[in-house]
């Protein structure tokens, strides 16, 4: 295991910033599991620098008012509504 | 079903005629269906309805399509078992009690077992390839940006794509030019280019539906590969299970009768790939597995607090361990102070690696390797050790990194399991890769 392999606080850290609530059984699995994974990505230092080319062309069309999905169907898979919008939880 | 190889059974009828009329297609669950559920295996979209089709669906329908059913797949194509699916495992119809691959099984079982005479997967890191190899079918990922990935679920999509599976070359072939094709909705696609089999000609230029040395991807399975120049990547075959590795060879001494001939190349890049890929795929993941959120659709936690609180929880509650595993390494990949470390040089990795495949293909028609390096895993053995089932992607991950097409094919059995070849080709050149594939047949 290398000297920077992850600490089960910054499972905790990036399980936060990317919303994902963990028990404590898979803070503990994944502080392992990362650990070996983290390592095997360490490799990457032997990769020299490449000149990347981009072989890429803009798809452009006309900014054209055309019909998309009613209301009725975009609401259709929410949980919760309220007057024909989204409803979420509190932001605090 | 005894394989478990639906998560959805229900009919879709097509057009009446098209040249896929009376022929019957299961499409994965990751591809949506206006009006039938699909859950990309998660609990999160257990009861997601799409209020449209997919592209490709829209296409089957026109062709005269008959749709059987969803099929089962690891959650969010994270996966090379069909295991991590929240709706349980499928059996290998051509290998009882061992996996069917991943992360597209259900489809390549369905052909197998012959529920569908034809099958839609997609793939991200080898999520046709593989299960094709182990179900002993055939399934061809296709150049990035030749099939439409609009109502594809996104889950690593710089890499992705929708491909067929099917009992033989020639009706996959039939199957990707039904579904082949620039769609408006998916700015990534353009028409397949013209006049040269992929070999030479400057794409941008052209847009002309058309192929020069057919008038379809079908009409190129004539098994004609005399004079086909085979280059053998030696990276590809290092640490491979040695009864798959007689069997290849014994499936290019047949190619060699035919007139083929082979010569070793060397891939040094393929060293990085692995790494290279799952750095990037779950990094793209981590950022479109954003969406799933419980407000709009998928899972409600019916929780209290705020906001970040109850996304957590829905999160929580909603995705399995490997898709969570993969979410926060790929948050961890590209937050502050580890981006450069890890993403840049992935980045790099990636175009090191096109290079890699542009110079041997400059010296050879297609590449052959061993489509999966081991013969199917035993079931319920692989979800321990994550970083042992990521190698295991070893020969099909190179292609995603290069946005290149390739099919695998099934070339003979070791102790009774399947063994699949695969070829790969240069940009569009699919033609070809059907041509050489069908003569193993």
């Amino acid at each position: 295991m290398s000297d920077d392999a992850v600490s089960a606080e910054e499972v905790r850290h990036v399980a936060e910033l990317a919303r994902v609530g963990l028990t404590d059984e898979e803070v503990d699995q994944f502080t392992r599991q990362f650990a070996d994974v983290l390592e095997y990505f360490e490799t990457l230092d032997e990769v020299p620098e490449v000149e990347r080319e981009a072989d890429l062309t803009n798809v452009m069309r006309p900014d054209e008012e055309r019909d998309s999905l009613d209301r009725e169907e975009a609401l259709r898979n929410a949980p919760e509504t309220e007057d024909g919008y989204f409803k979420g939880p509190n932001v605090s | 079903m005894s394989e478990n190889v639906f998560i959805t059974e229900e009919r879709i009828e097509g057009d009446d005629d098209g040249p896929l009329a009376g022929r019957t297609v299961a499409v994965k669950d990751n591809i949506s269906t206006a009006g039938v559920r699909t859950t990309c295996g998660s609990r999160m979209l257990e009861e997601y309805v799409p209020p449209y089709d997919a592209t490709v669906v829209s296409r089957l329908k026109d062709a005269g399509a008959t749709i059987v059913g969803k099929t089962n797949m690891d959650e969010f194509g994270m996966g090379s078992t069909t295991e991590t699916s929240s709706f349980g495992p499928t059996d290998n119809p051509a290998a009882p009690g061992r996996v069917p691959g991943g992360s597209s099984g259900g489809s390549a079982a369905a052909v197998a077992a012959g529920e569908a005479d034809l099958a839609l997967g997609s793939d991200t890191g080898g999520s046709i390839r593989c299960p094709a190899a182990f179900c002993g079918v055939v399934g061809i990922k296709p150049t990035y940006g030749l099939v439409s990935r609009y109502g594809l679920v996104a889950y690593g999509n710089s890499l992705e794509q929708i491909g067929p599976f099917a009992n033989s070359v020639e009706d996959a072939a039939q199957l990707l030019d039904v579904i082949a094709g620039d769609d408006e909705h998916d700015a990534t696609t353009r028409e397949p280019p013209r006049g040269s089999d992929g070999r030479t000609g400057d794409a941008r230029e052209t847009r002309e539906p058309q192929l020069e040395n057919g008038a379809s991807y079908a009409d190129a399975a004539t098994g004609d590969v005399d004079g086909l120049q085979i280059g053998v990547p030696t990276e590809l075959l290092e640490g491979a299970d040695e009864g798959v590795v007689e069997t290849f060879w014994d499936a290019i001494a047949d190619l060699e009768d035919r007139g083929a001939e082979y010569h070793e190349v060397s891939l040094p890049s393929v060293e990085h790939a692995v790494e290279a890929y799952y750095v990037i795929a779950m990094s793209e993941a981590s950022s479109n597995l954003a969406r799933f959120d419980g407000v709009r659709y998928g899972h409600d936690a019916d929780a209290e607090g705020n906001w970040n609180e109850t996304f957590a929880q829905a999160r929580e509650e909603g995705f399995g361990d490997e898709v969570k595993r993969r979410i926060l390494l790929g948050t961890y990949a590209l937050s502050a102070g580890y981006h450069d470390k890890y993403y840049k040089k992935a980045q790099d990795a990636r175009a090191w690696v096109k290079q890699d495949f542009d110079e041997a293909l400059e010296e050879a028609d297609v590449l052959a390797s061993p489509t999966m390096p081991v013969p199917p895993f035993e079931r319920g053995k692989s979800l321990e050790d994550p970083l042992q089932m990521y190698l295991a992607d070893a020969n099909t991950v190179p292609v995603n990194l290069a946005d290149l097409p390739a099919i695998s094919v099934p070339a003979g059995e070791t102790d009774g399991l399947p063994v699949g070849l695969q070829l790969v080709g240069p940009a569009f050149g699919e033609e070809r890769l059907i041509r050489a594939a069908s003569a193993l047949e």
